[in-house]
């Protein structure tokens, strides 16, 4: 007897309950096994580039925030740090500090949610995505506080922040701080030695150190492959160079490792946070010799920061205008898909869908 | 009140009456009662399950509509019969249309034979356990039939899942029941429950149940066997296409399954309504059957999914093996023990825990060990 | 800190044939585009600059040429350096894909071919990416619906 095999293309997305957004893919099976796949971009494209260069700098701000909506704090960041150094402004202490602050607390929440959001793709029934959501709640209240609003954030300004915290921030921080390392050892102990997800997640997926490099992949991605590499040492913006943090960092360079450095880096970014709070002095939080319309001298600018997806980069070129000649965004996630054929390719389908959810990617940062 | 029961009374009142007339008359009325019994059952049971799931994760679940949002069932049915009633113009419309019907069916019929009190409603079947096997079988062809008929890539690639798995499941969770048919020589739940007035069976054959239990999860194809509707692969499986009413049937059909399990599971293994004091029979079964119903909902609430090519090893690798070592087991005991139940415990319990601690080291994953990772020599962010 | 690498060290590592295809200015490296995968092949695989990294390349329309960024990273030495490449004229413009240097170029070169319009040769799958098949423009371009 002939076995007469066909192959099959479904489509994944762009309305699929995994898919994180509207992204797609066309894949070919072979019963249950992954022959082929290409990835289809583009469904949440609002051509940000293009709406930078009929922007003020200012203004440039709230569209960062609608990049990663997940980690508008580490968008702003990375954009108002290329302006500073478009226009070498200075930034006062304080708001170094306080930008730090927001963005480790924007790093927890982002990774809380992808590890939720790892584990619902694993198949448990919402269990831990709800412990994750639970605690990011937290740090949006937190966020609340600061600037009014939740999500999209704009908090930050070319020269400094918004505006000085309020008093009960720090107090609010204060219980926030002392209750999220528990909350994220619960997590833990639901997860980390789980029998199926250890089976669901080792060895599926391997990234080598070559590949994940030659790839330009950045952040846990990179870091779960055995490379030993963050912006916050190599390049140490704002004030990281004064703090003590670990760089985690993944043993074979399969899923469980992207899940585990997630988990780790949470937990150094709780380190980082609760030095800073006890560094942080009085002062300025803005640089006030910056105009509300800023004109950038003819030059341009590449300034990078660490985002929780990886290496969150603007390229800015200034004509001297009030709006920038044209403006690039190198977008960790976008980046981050490059090697996802390699991933998945003669995997199952449950292996596909695991190892998408572990690039922990962001729609609006991925089309822009 | 069994069927005989009704069947005699009705013909005694109503002497005049044509004896088929009679039958069909009480035939249909035990029907309606059973099933409207059991649909509001089903109804509660999905306000349970979504109220206990809410709070495993600190949530609240339905609490708006009527008292503890007890109401909340009949909202969502009302919901579901109001909305549009869609077939795909590429489906197979009889066949898509009868699926969810059968399946419906089915898990009714199965209910009919669950012995609560001294009889079940229809009188005690004498081959039940295998009627009751049998016609839970039926699942995996209507499950096929309805991603079948979709003509949708989502559905076929479920179906084709479900009835790979729950074919495979089927072996082991009738070789499991070997040991429970030998023990009581019989093979009508009746028999089995009151064979069981001294020691429920699960303490007799620990393995046999734990079998049992882990192949009817998968055979209900509920985590963290839930390669069927794998909701973050296959969006719904074989109900991907399915909307409105007939979605609602495809529902309360996998909300009223686990309920069966539990009461069977009950009835074979823990003793069905035999229990000691005071307390009536049927409250025993109740809050048995709510104690297995609870355990499945816990296993639900808290573990991922496993992947289809673990799924199947696992059937044929440890349940097998297991269900067939339950039955030598069991025989060899009834031939040399004769009934001596003490020391029968005693001797599966060791080999349950022997088993168990073999298969884990054997087939399980190895364990999470943290070694300290070397890094790549390729970046080096101390430099400078 | 990341080194940003001192041009004129650079450009003395390179083979003589090289180093006349390379101008310095304002403190970048500029190349002909002909040459744009050559040098980036000689800084990936020279012992001394090794650069494996590539952070992003970008477009930048300057109406009368179009110039191509890279920005380029060692992740050995933890030094950055940019390469600049000017493109002149409209239409039909090309330049040789980095993509088998560099994994990393596949989808920022598609990227580019669809907001720009630089074509890349040699790339595997070089089609439209952000927008759909049978667009008219590139719109990032300076003259888009002018």
């Amino acid at each position: 007897m002939s076995v007469n095999n066909e192959l099959v293309t479904v489509n994944f997305g762009p309305q699929h309950p995994s898919m994180h957004g509207v992204f797609r893919m066309r894949v070919t099976l072979d019963g249950e096994t992954i022959v082929d796949i290409e990835p289809v971009f583009g469904y949440l494209h609002r051509g940000t580039e293009k709406l930078t260069e009929e922007r003020t700098y200012v203004q440039i701000v709230t569209l960062t925030d609608r990049l990663d909506y997940v980690a508008s704090m580490s968008n702003n960041l990375a954009y108002v740090s290329a302006v500073e150094k478009l226009c070498s402004i200075e930034v006062p202490k304080r708001a170094k500090y306080i930008r730090v602050i927001v963005a480790e607390l924007q790093r927890i929440a982002s990774h809380l949610m992808a590890t939720g959001f790892l584990l619902q793709d694993l198949g448990t029934f919402g269990t831990p995505l709800m412990y994750c959501f639970r605690e990011r709640e937290k740090i949006l209240d937190l966020f609340e506080i600061l600037c009014g609003a939740r999500i999209t954030l704009s908090y930050m300004r070319p020269g400094g922040i918004f505006q000085d915290t309020p008093n009960e921030f720090w107090s609010e921080l204060e219980t926030f701080m002392d209750n999220i390392p528990g909350q994220i050892n619960e997590l833990e102990s639901l997860i980390t030695g789980n029998e199926i997800v250890l089976s669901r997640t080792r060895n599926i997926g391997v990234l080598s150190p070559e590949d994940v490099i030659n790839g330009s992949l950045s952040g846990p991605m990179l870091r779960a492959s055995r490379v030993k590499w963050d912006l916050r040492k190599a390049n140490a913006y704002e004030i990281y160079d004064e703090l003590d943090f670990e760089i985690p960092i993944g043993a074979t360079g399969d899923t469980f490792d992207r899940y585990l450095v997630r988990v780790k880096e949470m937990k150094e970014s709780i380190k980082i946070i609760n030095q800073c709070a006890k560094l942080i002095k009085p002062g300025p939080v803005r640089n006030e010799d910056v105009p509300l319309v800023i004109r950038a001298p003819e030059n341009e600018a590449y300034a990078a920061v660490e985002g929780p997806k990886g290496e969150l980069g603007f390229y800015l070129v200034s004509d001297g205008g009030i709006s920038p000649y044209r403006c690039k965004i190198r977008a960790p996630s976008f980046m981050n898909l490059t090697l996802l054929k390699e991933m998945a390719i003669g995997g199952k389908i449950g292996d596909l869908i695991v190892n998408f959810g572990s690039i922990d990617i962001v729609l609006g940062e991925v089309d822009r | 009140m069994s069927f005989n029961q009704l069947y005699i009374f009705v013909g005694d009142l109503l002497p005049f009456l044509p004896d088929q007339i009679v039958f069909i008359f009480s035939g249909l009325s035990m029907a309606i009662t059973i099933c409207t019994f059991i649909l509001g059952i089903g109804a509660i049971y999905t306000w349970f399950e979504r109220r206990v799931l809410a709070k495993f994760q600190s949530r609240v679940g339905p609490n708006r509509w009527g008292p503890f949002g007890l109401l909340q069932p009949i909202a969502d049915a009302i919901k579901l019969i109001l909305k549009e009633d869609i077939i795909p113009r590429a489906a197979d419309k009889s066949v898509f249309i009868v699926a969810p019907i059968i399946f419906l069916a089915t898990t009714l019929l199965v209910y009919s034979f669950i012995p609560i009190g001294d009889d079940s409603q229809l009188g005690g079947l004498n081959v039940a356990l295998l009627f009751v096997l049998g016609i839970t079988s039926i699942n995996a062809l209507t499950v096929f039939m309805a991603g079948w008929a979709s003509k949708n890539k989502y559905a076929i690639l479920g179906s084709i899942r479900a009835v790979a798995m729950l074919i495979s499941y089927e072996v082991p969770m009738a070789v499991s029941l070997m040991g429970v048919v030998m023990l009581s020589e019989s093979l009508s739940l009746v028999d089995i429950v009151n064979s069981q007035s001294s020691m429920p069976f699960i303490l007799i054959q620990p393995l046999g149940a734990l079998t049992f239990l882990i192949a009817a999860i998968a055979e209900m194809s509920r985590a963290p066997f839930d390669m069927v509707e794998a909701e973050s692969e296959l969006i719904g499986g074989y109900q991907t296409e399915y909307a409105g009413m007939k979605f609602a049937v495809f529902q309360l059909s996998e909300f009223l399954t686990p309920i069966f399990t539990a009461a069977f599971f009950t009835v074979l293994f823990l003793g069905g309504d035999s229990g000691f004091s005071f307390i009536p029979g049927i409250i025993w079964f109740a809050s048995k059957t709510f104690l297995v119903t609870s355990i499945l909902l816990w296993f639900r609430a808290t573990w991922p999914r496993l992947r289809i090519d673990q799924i199947m090893g696992f059937a044929w690798k440890v349940l097998m093996p297991a269900a067939i070592l339950n039955t030598l087991l069991v025989g060899l005991e009834i031939v040399f023990l004769n009934e001596n139940y003490l020391f029968q415990i005693l001797i599966n319990s060791i080999v349950v825990c022997i088993f168990i601690y073999l298969i884990a080291n054997i087939l399980g994953q190895k364990k999470l060990i943290l070694r300290n990772p070397v890094p790549s020599e390729l970046a080096n962010m101390d430099a400078n | 800190m990341t080194k940003i690498a001192d041009n004129k060290i650079t450009k003395n590592l390179l083979s003589s044939e090289l180093k006349k295809m390379i101008t310095l200015d304002n403190g970048f490296i500029y190349s002909d585009p002909e040459f744009l995968y050559e040098l980036c092949k000689e800084l990936k695989q020279n012992e001394l600059t090794q650069y494996n990294y590539l952070k992003s390349i970008s477009a930048v329309d300057y109406i009368e040429y179009f110039e191509l960024v890279c920005h380029l990273d060692s992740m050995i030495y933890n030094t950055s350096i940019v390469i600049k490449t000017k493109i002149y004229g409209r239409n039909n413009l090309s330049v040789k894909s980095l993509t088998s240097l560099w994994k990393g170029a596949e989808l920022q070169e598609r990227e580019i071919w669809d907001l720009m319009g630089i074509y890349f040769d040699g790339h595997p799958n070089m089609k439209r990416i952000l927008l759909w098949e049978g667009f008219k423009g590139h719109p990032l371009r300076k003259d888009f619906l002018k």
